[in-house]
């Protein structure tokens, strides 16, 4: 079969795909109910998250378990100054900080070996959690903050721009040479680093850059959750569901995250419904045979059966 | 002219001197050989030269200038390339995008995506892997692998080229034409260090050998003298 | 000068559980290779099945040491042989299965809490035992507490002697120093692995009832305990068993000192020392 017709299809097929969706999701305010437009800036959530999650976590293979604390630091900034700016203004903020953190973190653990990287990560939301915690209690005297609501509508729509910007972002770092040094980088990464790469250097910023997408959607979904306390904001369960869904929807395609993330929280949002006290377990679940006997995910499953329909595998000669 | 110098060399594991005092140089446009027992301290000797470990006291000089402390990826860019032991190219990248991450961030300055990509495309040829460049590394040969690794650190336009064992598990003829690769590598004017086990590859390439055993200097000289030497008869008798 | 004491004690006191976790994750991490973030979880099952034993049967819970020591350490044996052993065949490397092992764990922890909930609910529990106060050089401790660190330290010894005088202990030894020469000479090395697997969640299983006698239970009290255990392996260096011991003693003194000065920091105090062992000095106190 000649390669680039099969090229030349993907692309034209992806291509209208990804047109009809964007159709679908900027009018969908105009021909959906309240509660779709509300589930849909959740789906919004988990798929920046996600798909910043494995921007960087993916092709290095650093695990990072910090994302409900860039998360939640987006999230406080909403919190602290939504009263005095204006909300664009804020989201920029709450991402910056993030990013600063994200600095901070990478640059104290990410010139070491992986695992304490992943230590680290692991405890930051716990550790951030009980200093705010702490900090509210004992300094400013509060347990909750109220933060300023916009419209629903308005979230939806800023995060579906979020969205556009992250996957724009997260395609063009993947195409770039950063994108070829972050994968190398998940190879050998010393080898890497001979061949010129200042990995360090690498790993900070793309670490830092996801974590601004993190506290950028953190400081939107604010408005709309109205009250929020530390341990709403620094929900371990945030740092655990992105990594379920990316693992379910595979890692090796930009689209992987998105369907995973997709599929899984209309599956969450189902479940905190009908039956609350056991969708941690269920996804717990979800997450372990995902591991076990499909590790290459959803996107693993949609590219075999993409081969096994449409072309072989390049001959070696 | 001295492009690589070092004095003093020291590198320590523990209590173990992996590698002691040694005093080395290589100039400009030979071809240096590292020999020595297993264990002898060689890798562990580029290791320190390339940063790959932080060497315990001593000093390595590149082109007159202080190379001790600087981060590989520095090193790299000021013209020293190595390969390792065991082969580590990038599996799951296809062949011609593991050289070209060499064209891209192997030189200090900023080469656009059309002119790496040429160059990357001008080094698979000149390794002989044209016709396999869009094949993902793990599916090459070892021998293949090894003109990748050795294409992947050209890319990076080195003066000075290490290489580790480039002949280990290649077959008689595949030795011959790893011995021809290099010969063409210094028709660029690369100097070259080679480790290497296979005797006759190394004294018929090299001007200039060093032993090492136990991780000091035992010997250096011509290959004659390497062969005839009491000394390194004796270290390799005894093994 | 009583203050002193009472800060030293106080502190010594945490640091016998401390001390006893972080041995059980340093066999799970050091040995087994598994960074097992659902450790706490299993310090949270033996408090909660020593509530039950002691609520429903009045089972005193220095006994229940002998039911949920045994009990955690069946369950981690089982997890390790079906779980973790399968990820070690699946996995393309040591640094894979670390990562795979990891997020194994991660799931584990949600699965484990969850259900712990639907057992025994969300609420805090406790139970009273041994709650009078013991007096020590004009300080007071409460006795449930001193028998905890007495507890700590028996079982640290034991496990020291285990480690040092039995054929098993040795084995364990080896493959904390390498495991695949140590399969080479003969040691059944999955087995061992497994063995220290469950060893771990034996200790921390064994925390857990210590922990139920002195303070309120809830299903979500593990992440804490993992977080310090994690620090206190690093402060005793990773893959150095005897490290992890002293390092859980010397990190309940400075949060003991922390608690004293300003309640409500000692975590935040700890993840500052985290932070200066990264920067000057990974490799721990006793760590390769």
């Amino acid at each position: 079969m000649d390669m680039s017709a099969l090229t030349s299809r993907k692309f034209v097929v992806s291509g209208l795909l990804i047109l009809i969706l964007f159709a679908f999701l900027v009018t969908l305010p105009l021909s959906f109910p309240g509660y779709t437009i509300v589930l849909f800036s959740t789906i919004f959530m988990y798929v920046i998250l996600t798909l910043g999650w494995v921007m960087f976590s993916g092709p290095t293979g650093y695990i990072s378990l910090a994302t409900a604390a860039f998360f939640g630091v987006g999230v406080y900034t909403s919190a602290i100054i939504g009263i005095a700016l204006p909300l664009p203004l804020v989201i920029a903020i709450g991402g910056a900080a993030s990013f600063c953190l994200a600095l901070l973190v990478g640059a104290l653990t990410l010139r070491l070996r992986g695992t304490y990287f992943i230590m680290f990560t692991f405890g930051l939301v716990e550790l951030i959690l009980h200093f705010v915690l702490w900090w509210e209690v004992t300094i400013t005297g509060t347990t909750g903050r109220m933060v300023p609501t916009v419209g629903n509508t308005t979230v939806y729509y800023l995060m579906l721009i979020l969205f556009v910007f992250l996957l724009l972002t997260a395609y063009l770092i993947k195409r770039s040479r950063r994108g070829l040094a972050l994968q190398s980088i998940g190879e050998y990464e010393d080898a890497a680093a001979h061949t010129g790469v200042n990995v360090t250097m690498v790993k900070v910023t793309t670490f830092a850059i996801s974590a601004f997408f993190m506290g950028a959607a953190g400081a939107i979904m604010a408005t709309r959750w109205t009250y929020i306390d530390p341990k709403i904001a620094f929900n371990p369960l945030l740092s655990f569901m992105p990594v379920v869904m990316a693992i379910f929807g595979g890692m090796g395609q930009l689209y992987g995250p998105v369907i995973g993330a997709a599929l899984l929280t209309y599956l969450e949002q189902f479940l905190i419904t009908r039956f609350p006290y056991y969708y941690m377990l269920i996804f717990g679940i979800i997450m372990l045979v995902v591991i076990l006997y499909l590790p290459e995910g959803l996107a693993g499953l949609i590219q075999k059966l993409w081969q096994r329909t449409f072309g072989r595998k390049h001959e070696v000669t | 002219m001295k492009l690589l110098e070092g004095t003093g060399v020291t590198k320590h594991f523990g209590g173990l001197a992996a590698v002691s005092k040694v005093d080395f140089h290589v100039e400009q446009g030979e071809a240096l050989g590292l020999i020595g027992p297993n264990g002898a301290g060689k890798t562990t000797l580029f290791n320190v030269i390339s940063a790959a470990l932080p060497l315990k006291s001593g000093q390595i000089r590149f082109k007159g200038r202080n190379i001790t402390g600087l981060k590989p990826h520095q090193i790299c860019r000021l013209g020293v390339a190595r390969t390792f032991q065991s082969v580590k190219i990038f599996n799951h990248m296809p062949v011609l995008a593991n050289v070209i991450l060499g064209s891209y961030y192997g030189t200090s300055s900023r080469m656009s995506s059309a002119d790496a990509a040429r160059e990357a495309a001008a080094l698979v040829d000149f390794v002989g892997l044209s016709a396999l460049q869009a094949l993902p590394a793990k599916d090459l040969t070892l021998a293949n692998q090894k003109r990748l690794e050795v294409a992947r650190a050209l890319a990076t336009k080195p003066e000075l080229l290490m290489l580790d064992e480039l002949m280990a598990g290649l077959t008689h003829t595949e030795v011959g034409e790893a011995m021809e690769l290099v010969t063409r590598i210094r028709e660029r004017g690369i100097t070259i260090i080679m480790i290497e086990h296979v005797m006759t590859a190394i004294m018929s390439v090299c001007e200039r050998i060093m032993v090492l055993h136990h991780g000091a200097k035992i010997a250096e000289g011509t290959p004659k003298q390497i062969a005839t030497s009491k000394e390194v008869i004796e270290v390799y008798l005894g093994e | 000068m009583i203050k002193i004491l009472d800060i030293v004690i106080a502190g010594l006191l945490m640091g016998g559980i401390y001390a006893l976790v972080a041995v059980g994750l340093s066999l799970q991490y050091g040995v087994a290779r598994v960074l097992n973030v659902a450790h706490g979880e299993f310090i949270m099952l033996g408090a909660f099945i020593t509530w039950s034993l002691y609520t429903l049967a009045g089972i005193n819970p220095l006994v229940s040491l002998v039911i949920c020591g045994p009990t955690v350490f069946i369950i981690g044996f089982i997890l390790y042989r079906t779980v973790f052993t399968r990820l070690r065949t699946m996995s393309a490397s040591p640094a894979a299965f670390e990562g795979n092992s990891m997020l194994a764990c991660f799931s584990l922890l949600f699965i484990i809490q969850n259900v712990a909930i639907l057992i025994w609910g969300a609420e805090l529990k406790g139970y009273s035992y041994l709650p009078f106060a013991v007096n020590i050089a004009g300080a007071k401790f409460a006795a449930n507490r001193l028998v905890t660190l007495g507890f700590a330290l028996a079982i640290g010894v034991i496990f020291y002697l285990f480690l040092a005088r039995t054929r098993l202990g040795k084995a364990i030894r080896a493959a904390a120093q390498d495991a695949g020469t140590a399969g080479l000479v003969g040691v059944n090395i999955n087995h061992v692995l497994a063995l220290c697997f469950g060893f771990g969640a034996l200790m921390a299983g064994l925390a857990g009832t210590l922990l139920s006698m002195s303070y309120e239970i809830q299903p979500a009290m593990g992440l804490e305990y993992t977080v310090i255990a994690l620090v206190v392996i690093v402060l005793g260096g990773l893959g150095s068993i005897p490290g992890s011991f002293i390092g859980g003693f010397i990190l309940g003194l400075v949060g003991s000192i922390v608690i004293y000065i300003e309640p409500g920091l000692a975590l935040v105090a700890y993840y500052v020392i985290f932070i200066v062992l990264l920067l000057v000095k990974p490799q721990g106190i006793l760590g390769k």
